[in-house]
């Protein structure tokens, strides 16, 4: 078949003859000494030129100050990458004009070979390679062959098990955050703590637990560094504050606001942005990555984009001083979905 | 989705009414601004000369906004019960100023929003109507200069507004305070170049679909420093060169493009055939 | 040079000793060989055309980026600890951030050009994948990948694959609030993994996300990991190019047997190394001149804050519109969830996607049965089907793209957001295939046009005037040389399947597969325009004399205007000077 294929094309003769290699045709600078001397002088100029970017560089390295402007830009940025670049470039022009006006542009022919080898080479190739497997036996010495295939098989196994120790185990660590009843909800950054009458209708509140902003008793914050990035990644919320009749809760979610403040988690159900781009007069929440929005007046509901689970809410109340306190933590884990995460409260 | 699909329709409903969208967008400037009733600061020096300026203010107001708001800013119900033109009651003198300040109000014609455009009113105007507003019902009063001047050259303050910033603000507005997507064709404007004093008006009032923040959980301080952290990056230079939009890595993509492009016609050029001579090569001069 | 250390040389030392350059060259050469490896290397031949250049632009991209990424590490502390940053930046004094982020800082604000080296890295990166990919499209467009350059085929598209990881995890290390977004999704993306999603998250961050071994992780793989495998595979690459020699455009004296071009030395490496410094001129000013990733904006990295706008690098793009407009598909059985919304278009869309790139040439070559070799380059129009693939998946990269930045497309033209998902959701399935139908078509057309012009000539533009009054343009014929060209390529033959049209006596799996065959040959090839023959040829000659004849020439010769453009020659024509 393939046999019949290249029949096929190759008996049909090529309806126009190779012409062969078209007459070489002279430059101005092949034939006229003053263009060869022109170019010459363009070129070297080039290189010149480049020297003198060159130069300028290091000296604008030693002359402009970091604060320095250039049309509202730093001028030491400019100046370096303008002149680097410069210096640069004219090597460059330089070197290809060089290439196209002086040097001999006469076209050459190479003959190509076939990729593979000469049939001989293959055959001693072979026969090499046979000799050196028979004397090895590893045909015969079936005991052998095996062993050691089976030896370096195993030794697959502390390769992969030597890995074991790049993280812990996830256990049920992404069900949790740090909320727990009782901890009050407070303003981000500052630590602020919220009262209901401290927020309007319309309102929101970008929040953290307040274990985040407490200290211990030496005065060292309760949680630092990466494992404060790692709760945070959980336990960030949002407070929002709407009409109370504009709120649908779901059965069950009736009393887990406070005069129509609701808490929502921050962190996307799709693939764990921080969302707060909230919608004052339709409550949706937008998240800026990926546009997965969510009805907050709807318990969370996604209304559009790729997200496939409603937003996480975080049961509200008030403690004795008047400030707002989350009554649990989560309900279903917060973020992204994981094979092992159980079905959600809702849907 | 419902949700817009009512409003919407709604919308479609009044359509002949230019004020149908004012209608729409006001009446969270009437919710935000009634839970204010406690704050209003209305000090004595002020009421002295009020009663003239709320009359000013008044007449100012029923020949521009009582159309859509009613004569005494109590907002206008159309025969089917939708709103026409939101109450006013509470929302403030912050509001008035912000909204006229800033061209948004009187709104030219219904839309996803009420964009920024020419101001129309004097800013004597201005003080006039919202004095008018909050003789209504009390809500924020606009702010004092010394509440909302950026303190550029105090670090701890810009530093300090930059972590609210990016916490409360870059979400919508982005990092470099030039606005981003919201849903439905709506968008967070671009906060490079606005006054001190709209911005703090606007985190404290919260137009259109803005949230607010409330000067109870986001101190004026906090505010302050936000705007001074802005106002500081608007006199920093870019550092880096031109900042092609500072809107991230979608801008940078294409100029990387383009540039490929102009690399290749560099390779165009490298490869392209010299100039041939029109004399040949024994020097055949005629 | 002594005569006695010479013994071993072929040639004697002392004749070379008046220039201290053959003095050297010979010193090496006794100690390397090198002469026997380079004779035929020196003068090796490198054909001319731009489109052969595109691959160098990634090459000398890369360059930049060792020689930029070395100057980097120098001040780069790739490490997670706290450290309240103190140097230039006033907007950042006295806040809390990673080493890694106070160092970026560091470079560019207290390093004299750490600034321009770092945009002109991450310029450089930008370059260097988009020319990959360029260069990708002109070999799979000219059939560049045919035998025998499959398996460098493969390389490549390893290199593009390598390349796109080493960006993104260059893209992670500053640790600021847009990298560390992205790893967010990665985390993300790898916890939708089916059964092992949380454990490989938890064995890549060392715990939960972000932990504070990411970033040293990232770095050694970032500076040493993948740039060796780069440096590798990109040697292999260019070993092969060297040992299969460069394909070549069909013409007048160029051939299969053949390759016909400018010597390595000189021409090649003035214009390959002044390609390089024009490369390096270029990034250089754009480092110089538009900012990029101005980390020091974006703040440090903190899990509860996001920016409008955040987007990853270009070449993530179209991983990022696919996560953009799937629908949120998430099945929850058993009481387990499979999140499909972040499965299929993060993990198995990219696999997808790269496996189809990989395996094209063995598909085709599966479909041609075509076991010979080729070195010279097809036009694109001669290979409709496949320019017409291309086409389809550049629209596709395209759309998936722009759904990447649909935040961005919507504040700058003033769009819904939500429609333009909506209609990426459609156009991806619609567009593509509307594209491919057109291009062939469009090929075929540009096929046909080649014939024509070869049976009947070009139109020269000039309107004759018969003695009955009608018109008609004058068309000449086309040189020799540019005839040769045009049918300077192979027929195609439709397979019909084995033993000619049935699959008798072929054992039955294998008869499927081989109809399977017969229907992708006629699908690929069956609409293709063939080339004319030797007598179709003459005939349209002979025809087109007739013609010419016919029209009246003007004081004996052909005055059409064309004798000295190089379309055709005019016998006993010259210039006159």
């Amino acid at each position: 078949m393939t046999d019949q294929h290249e029949l096929a094309t190759t008996t049909v003769a090529e309806p126009i003859p190779d012409p062969g290699l078209p007459e070489h045709l002279p430059r101005p600078t092949d034939v006229d000494p003053a263009a060869e001397k022109r170019a010459e002088r363009q070129v070297a100029t080039l290189f010149g030129l480049s020297s003198i970017f060159a130069l300028l560089t290091c000296v604008a390295y030693f002359t402009i100050d970091g604060d320095d402007t250039f049309l509202d830009m730093g001028a030491q940025n400019v100046a370096f990458g303008g002149l680097l670049g410069g210096a640069l470039l004219c090597i460059g022009f330089g070197a290809i004009q060089w290439s196209r006006k002086l040097m001999s542009d006469h076209e050459i022919v190479e003959y190509r070979h076939s990729a593979s080898s000469p049939e001989e080479d293959r055959t001693e190739a072979v026969a090499a390679f046979e000799t050196g497997l028979a004397d090895s036996g590893i045909a015969r010495r079936s005991l052998v062959r095996n062993s050691l295939l089976g030896a370096l098989a195993t030794l697959g196994l502390p390769g992969i098990v030597f890995l074991r120790d790049l993280g812990p185990l996830p256990g049920d660590t992404l069900a949790h955050t740090v909320w727990k009843k009782g901890m009050r909800v407070v303003q981000d950054v500052d630590g602020a703590e919220i009262k209901p009458s401290d927020m309007v209708i319309g309102q929101l509140v970008n929040a953290e637990p307040a274990i985040f902003f407490e200290e211990n008793a030496e005065g060292e914050p309760e949680i630092h560094g990466a494992e404060l990035q790692a709760a945070k990644a959980k336990a960030a919320v949002i407070l929002v504050r709407m009409h109370p009749n504009d709120i649908k809760p779901a059965k069950g979610r009736e009393n887990w606001g406070v005069d129509g403040i609701l808490c929502y988690s921050k962190i996307c159900t799709h693939v764990g942005c921080p969302i707060s781009l909230w919608e004052q007069q339709t409550h949706h929440l937008l998240c800026p990555c990926h546009q997965s929005t969510f009805d907050l007046a709807d318990n969370g509901k996604v209304v559009f984009g790729p997200a496939g689970r409603h937003l996480p809410q975080l049961p509200l109340a008030v403690d004795d001083e008047g400030y707002l306190i989350a009554t649990s933590d989560f309900t279903e884990p917060v973020g992204p979905s994981y094979w092992e995460r159980n079905r959600s409260d809702l849907t | 989705m419902r949700l817009t699909r009512k409003i919407s329709a709604r919308l479609s409903a009044h359509r002949r009414s230019r004020f149908a969208g004012p209608a729409v967008l006001l009446v969270a400037l009437l919710t935000t601004g009634g839970l204010y009733v406690a704050l209003s600061p209305a000090s004595a020096e002020k009421t002295a000369d009020s009663t003239s300026e709320i009359a000013k203010g008044k007449a100012l107001f029923l020949v521009g906004c009582a159309s859509c708001h009613g004569k005494n800013g109590e907002g206008i119900l159309t025969e089917r019960g939708n709103q026409y033109g939101p109450s006013l009651a509470g929302v403030g003198a912050a509001a008035v100023d912000f909204q006229v300040g800033t061209g948004r109000m009187p709104m030219a014609q219904p839309g996803s929003q009420a964009l920024r455009k020419r101001v129309v009113y004097t800013q004597d105007e201005i003080d006039a109507l919202g004095a008018f507003v909050a003789s209504l019902a009390p809500g924020p009063s606009v702010p004092a200069a010394d509440e909302y001047e950026a303190k550029t050259d105090d670090p701890e303050a810009v530093s300090r507004g930059g972590e609210f910033f990016r916490t409360n603000c870059t979400a919508c507005h982005n990092f470099a305070g030039s606005g981003g997507a919201l849903p439905q064709g709506k968008f967070a404007p671009s906060l490079v170049g606005v006054s001190e004093k709209h911005l703090f008006e606007a985190m404290l009032t919260g137009p259109q679909q803005m949230p607010v923040f409330s000067n109870e959980v986001l101190s004026p301080q906090d505010k302050q420093d936000i705007i001074s952290y802005l106002k500081k990056n608007e006199d920093t230079p870019s550092y880096g060169g031109f900042t092609l939009g500072s809107i991230g890595p979608v801008a940078e993509g294409m100029f990387a493009w383009l540039t490929l492009a102009v690399v290749v016609g560099a390779g165009i050029w490298i490869t392209s055939q010299t100039a041939r001579s029109k004399k040949t090569k024994k020097g055949d001069v005629a | 040079m002594s005569a006695t250390a010479s013994t071993n040389g072929t040639s004697p030392a002392a004749r070379k000793k008046a220039n201290p350059a053959g003095a050297v060259a010979t010193w090496a050469d006794e100690r390397l060989g090198l002469a026997t490896a380079t004779k035929k290397q020196i003068r090796k031949v490198f054909p001319d055309h731009w489109s052969f250049m595109l691959g160098e632009i990634a090459l000398w991209s890369f360059v930049v980026l060792l020689l930029t990424g070395v100057f980097l590490t120098l001040w780069f502390k790739p490490s997670m600890g706290e450290v309240v940053y103190n140097g230039s930046y006033d907007q950042l004094r006295g806040i809390e951030m990673s080493e890694a982020y106070a160092s970026t800082l560091h470079i560019s604000f207290d390093v004299r050009g750490g600034l321009l080296m770092r945009q002109m890295h991450h310029w450089a990166a930008m370059l260097f994948i988009a020319a990959m990919l360029v260069h990708l499209m002109r070999v799979f467009l000219t059939g560049a990948f045919r035998k025998p350059r499959e398996l460098n085929w493969l390389i490549g598209g390893l290199l593009l694959l390598l390349g796109i990881l080493e960006g993104f995890a260059g893209y992670s290390l500053p640790d600021d609030l847009l990298s560390g977004t992205g790893l967010r999704i990665a985390d993300g993306l790898v916890k939708a993994t089916p059964v092992l999603g949380s454990y490989m998250s938890f064995f890549m961050f060392g715990g939960e996300f972000p932990g504070d071994v990411i970033i040293p992780r990232l770095y050694i793989a970032h500076v040493l990991l993948i740039p060796g495998l780069l440096i590798a595979l990109i040697g292999a690459h260019m070993l092969l190019l060297v040992f299969h020699k460069h394909t070549q455009w069909p013409g007048p004296g160029r051939t299969e047997q053949n390759v016909v071009g400018y010597p390595m030395m000189p021409v090649y490496a003035a214009k390959a190394g002044g390609f390089f410094f024009i490369v390096f001129g270029v990034i250089a000013l754009m480092g110089g001149l538009m900012t990029i990733n101005p980390v020091w904006r974006f703040g440090p990295y903190n899990p509860a804050e996001v920016t409008a706008g955040s987007q990853p690098d270009w070449y993530m793009g179209i991983a990022e519109g696919l996560l953009r407009i799937m629908p949120g598909w998430e099945t929850h059985i058993f009481g387990i969830t499979i999140s499909w919304n972040v499965f299929l278009p993060g993990q198995i869309a990219p696999i997808a996607l790269l496996g189809v790139v990989l395996a094209y040439p063995f598909i085709e070559q599966w479909v041609t049965g075509d076991k010979r070799e080729h070195h010279l380059l097809q036009r694109p129009r001669n290979a409709p089907t496949r320019t017409a693939f291309l086409a389809a998946m550049i629209s596709l990269y395209g759309l998936l793209w722009a759904a990447g930045g649909n935040d961005i497309i919507a504040t700058t033209f003033k769009l819904n957001l939500n429609h333009i998902t909506y209609f990426m959701r459609a156009a991806i399935f619609v567009i593509p295939p509307l594209v491919f139908i057109l291009a062939k078509r469009w090929c075929i057309s540009l096929q046909r046009h080649d014939n024509d012009v070869l049976l009947h000539g070009y139109e020269t533009g000039i309107i004759m005037r018969d003695a009955e009054g009608g018109y008609s343009e004058r068309h000449l014929p086309i040189s020799e040389d540019r005839a040769y060209t045009l049918t300077a390529r192979q027929r195609d033959v439709v397979y019909t399947g084995a033993n000619g049209t049935d699959a008798n006596g072929v054992s039955a799996p294998k008869a499927r597969l081989d109809r399977l065959r017969a229907k992708a040959s006629h699908a690929w090839f069956a609409d293709n325009v063939q080339k004319p023959t030797a007598e179709k040829l003459e005939e349209g000659h002979h025809h087109a004399e007739l013609e010419h004849d016919h029209q009246a020439p003007l004081e004996g010769h052909a005055a059409d205007g064309h004798q000295f453009d190089g379309h055709h020659d005019v016998d006993g024509e010259t210039l006159r000077h």
